[in-house]
């Protein structure tokens, strides 16, 4: 039997079910009772009940695209900030072609502490930090933009069903946007204003997240204060 | 001459008016702190309790980090303004003790073994401490850590029960626990049914120490309430703005 | 081991609720005033009672002051270091304290030289010698060995004031005997007097100290795990029963 209800705020140790259910992403079970590990809204999907938490750290996960920052330079490649209770590692490979020599000093004409990188984690498990590549498509190193913080655990909303937020703030402001699972956005623009507006819409997803009818809210806001400047 | 001081009055009522089963009344904030990734702010009747937790993050050093869970590390401290008297900012042992046995009362409800090789770090400052305060930090603790989006099987509450006058009450203060006879803090895990922390100093008979566990564990279950209902206040705000 | 528990005994063939072989010797350190060699199957600690002079605690200007230390010293256990007490030492010292404490074992009154001056204070030092689990049981017998056997030095108040030192020793007033019981928890069953590696193994561990009338004067709760309610009771009821076993055994001109 389930005794909550979708969208339903829970907090540690509430009861979600009792019987034959699944224990899905932020729950677990005891005998045959589910609990909730975390502030979150419930939801479930036929047996399985899961939590999406409102707040929490990222924790990498295989292909996602991360935003992060070099904090050092060895020989056998970069450490990198991804703002996870880990830190990860780019190695020289994943930068460079093969038949490339290092030397510390090339390594940082490359890619030096205080870069900020797209990257996308290559593999994780319990016994080693993340590894990174930045050899792909839209990855590598950014510059002249902002970096905005998001909670890591609302960025699906960010992007919306099938992009369907992301998308639209892109096509709404003309800015360049890139997304990190784990919580780092880069926007840039020629135009500073249309960087605050993003800035503006994703504080909005930061506060309301968990409410629905969000993504017409945000473009009826990017749409407004567009039209007020048109003016 | 000293006048001997008693803690009930002919009505039955404490020094601060309450009856032996009643708790002092409790305030409760959370995520205040706007650098730590959790924190809680508390007060119970007046002891003035603030939390911080951070992580999980990297084990730094890296020697205390644990191969299949992270590390908990907890701090117990009373600031020198806390007490009646002046007290020297340098940790004391009963601060050091402390701060073990809180670490142990929550260790339990941690999923740690998500995060190996990162450490938690629980920070409790005793702004003003009136009594029963490990108690509260313990309630406090729990929030904070939620409030950090670390995974939980539950929130731990604490309470204690002790002996004024030869009776039993919940919730001692500070000048009942330095005049009564006994004094006994837990704190339950109500999702598992279980006590995670258990100390006591006094005398006990056998009776009085089973009235007193069921009567802590009463009062634990009526603070339980109290925090679940901050925090989920705390987060139904955010969804009405 | 699990089947071993299982079916009610331990490693070392003992039963749950059995002790392991205890010896106590009195009066090993003959310059201390009191002290008790105790050991529990391989684990020795040794305590020392040093009784000197000084000034009352500024709130209780009519007794006597009791500071209980315990030392875990590098040569008991490879992983103790030197340096100052770490947090289990602290807990030990203050755990063993709390049971001669509120037992009132010492009588503290009668530790007065000038009201609100000059008092008696007795130094109980804990020294861990070797480390096989259930310190703290070891650590409480030797504590209260010490002190029921301990002398202490006769004082003298001159007409002028002056406080000397007789060449006199009395017993040192005692009036209880707390005997702490540790338990752990292992799986689901509850085993009394733990090895170091059952410590190990152990979800949680409990202390309970009794004193000669059965009243319970200390009680901690260590480590990681945690009780359920009649897990606690029933704890309560065994370490009654061992501890008046071992004030029997050790102490019986004392209950």
């Amino acid at each position: 039997m389930r005794m909550v209800e979708k969208r339903q705020l829970v907090v540690p140790g509430d009861l979600l079910a009792e019987g034959d259910y699944v224990a899905g992403e932020n729950t677990y079970k005891e005998g045959n009772r589910i609990y909730s590990q975390k502030i979150g809204l419930v939801d479930f999907d036929d047996k399985k009940i899961f939590v999406v938490p409102l707040k929490g750290r990222y924790v990498p996960k295989i292909g996602d695209v991360v935003i992060g920052q070099i904090v050092d330079v060895s020989l056998s490649g970069w450490t990198v900030d991804i703002n996870s209770p880990y830190k990860a590692v780019l190695g020289v490979p994943e930068v460079v072609g093969k038949s490339f020599s290092p030397k510390l000093d090339s390594l940082t004409k490359i890619l030096d502490v205080g870069d900020v990188i797209v990257g996308k984690i290559v593999s994780f498990d319990r016994t080693k930090d993340p590894a990174l590549t930045i050899k792909g498509e839209d990855l590598g190193k950014i510059s002249d933009g902002i970096i905005v913080k998001l909670t890591p655990t609302k960025v699906p909303r960010l992007i919306g069903k099938k992009g369907s937020m992301i998308n639209m703030i892109k096509r709404e402001t003309g800015c360049e946007i890139i997304v990190g699972q784990n919580g780092r956005i880069f926007i840039r623009s020629r135009n500073p204003e249309k960087i605050e507006l993003v800035v503006k819409a994703i504080k909005m997803v930061e506060e309301q997240a968990h409410t629905t009818g969000l993504t017409d809210r945000v473009k009826e806001f990017l749409k407004t204060v567009k039209g007020v400047k048109n003016d | 001459m000293t006048e001997i001081k008693k803690l009930i009055d002919e009505n039955g009522l404490r020094v601060d008016g309450r009856k032996l089963d009643e708790i002092r009344p409790i305030k409760i904030e959370i995520g205040l702190l706007a650098n730590a990734d959790g924190s809680a702010y508390i007060e119970q009747g007046r002891n003035k309790i603030i939390v911080a937790v951070y992580g999980p993050r990297e084990a730094q050093p890296k020697h205390i980090g644990l191969h299949d869970r992270a590390a908990i590390r907890c701090r117990y401290h009373m600031a020198p303004f806390s007490t009646d008297e002046r007290k020297s900012p340098a940790p004391s042992r009963r601060e050091i003790e402390i701060s073990k046995v809180i670490r142990e009362a929550l260790e339990p409800v941690i999923f740690s073994e998500y995060y190996p090789r990162s450490m938690i770090d629980i920070f409790i400052e005793v702004l003003q401490s009136d009594g029963g305060s490990r108690c509260a930090a313990i309630t406090a603790s729990s929030l904070a850590l939620a409030d950090a989006g670390i995974p939980l099987k539950d929130l731990v509450v604490a309470c204690a029960v002790g002996k004024i006058d030869g009776k039993l009450a919940v919730d001692l203060s500070d000048v009942e626990d330095k005049l009564g006879e006994a004094d006994m803090p837990i704190a339950y895990i109500p999702a598992l049914r279980k006590i995670s922390l258990i100390q006591m100093d006094g005398i006990f008979t056998e009776e009085e120490f089973f009235k007193a566990l069921n009567m802590a564990k009463d009062a634990c279950i009526k603070i339980y309430k109290i925090q679940k209902e901050a925090l989920k206040q705390k987060y139904l705000q955010t969804e009405k703005e | 081991m699990m089947k071993l528990l299982a079916s009610g005994k331990r490693l070392d063939g003992r039963g749950l609720l059995d002790y392991r072989e205890i010896k106590i010797e009195n009066g090993v350190v003959e310059k201390a005033e009191g002290s008790a060699l105790v050991s529990m199957g391989n684990t020795k600690v040794l305590v020392g009672v040093k009784i000197e002079t000084g000034q009352p605690y500024p709130d209780l200007p009519n007794q006597g002051a009791l500071t209980v230390n315990a030392e875990f010293v590098p040569l008991a256990y490879k992983y103790f270091e030197p340096g100052p007490p770490d947090e289990n030492s602290i807990e030990l010292a203050r755990l063993v304290d709390r049971g001669i404490r509120e037992s009132k074992t010492i009588d503290m009154e009668k530790l007065v030289i000038i009201p609100g001056k000059e008092v008696y204070v007795v130094f109980v030092d804990v020294y861990i010698l070797d480390h096989d689990g259930n310190l703290v049981d070891a650590a409480g017998l030797a504590a209260v060995s010490a002190i029921l056997n301990a002398k202490l030095p006769v004082y003298r108040v001159k007409e002028n004031g002056e406080v000397i030192k007789m060449d006199e020793y009395v017993p040192l007033p005692v009036q209880n005997c707390p005997i702490p019981v540790t338990m752990v928890k292992i799986d689901d069953k509850i085993l009394v007097d733990p090895t170091l590696d059952e410590e190990n193994m152990a979800s949680a561990k409990l202390t309970i100290t009794l004193t000669k009338n059965g009243e319970i004067c200390a009680m901690q709760k260590s480590g990681l795990g945690a009780f359920t309610l009649d897990e606690i009771v029933e704890a309560q009821k065994i370490a009654r029963k061992k501890s008046s076993e071992i004030r029997e055994k050790f102490f019986r001109e004392w209950c």
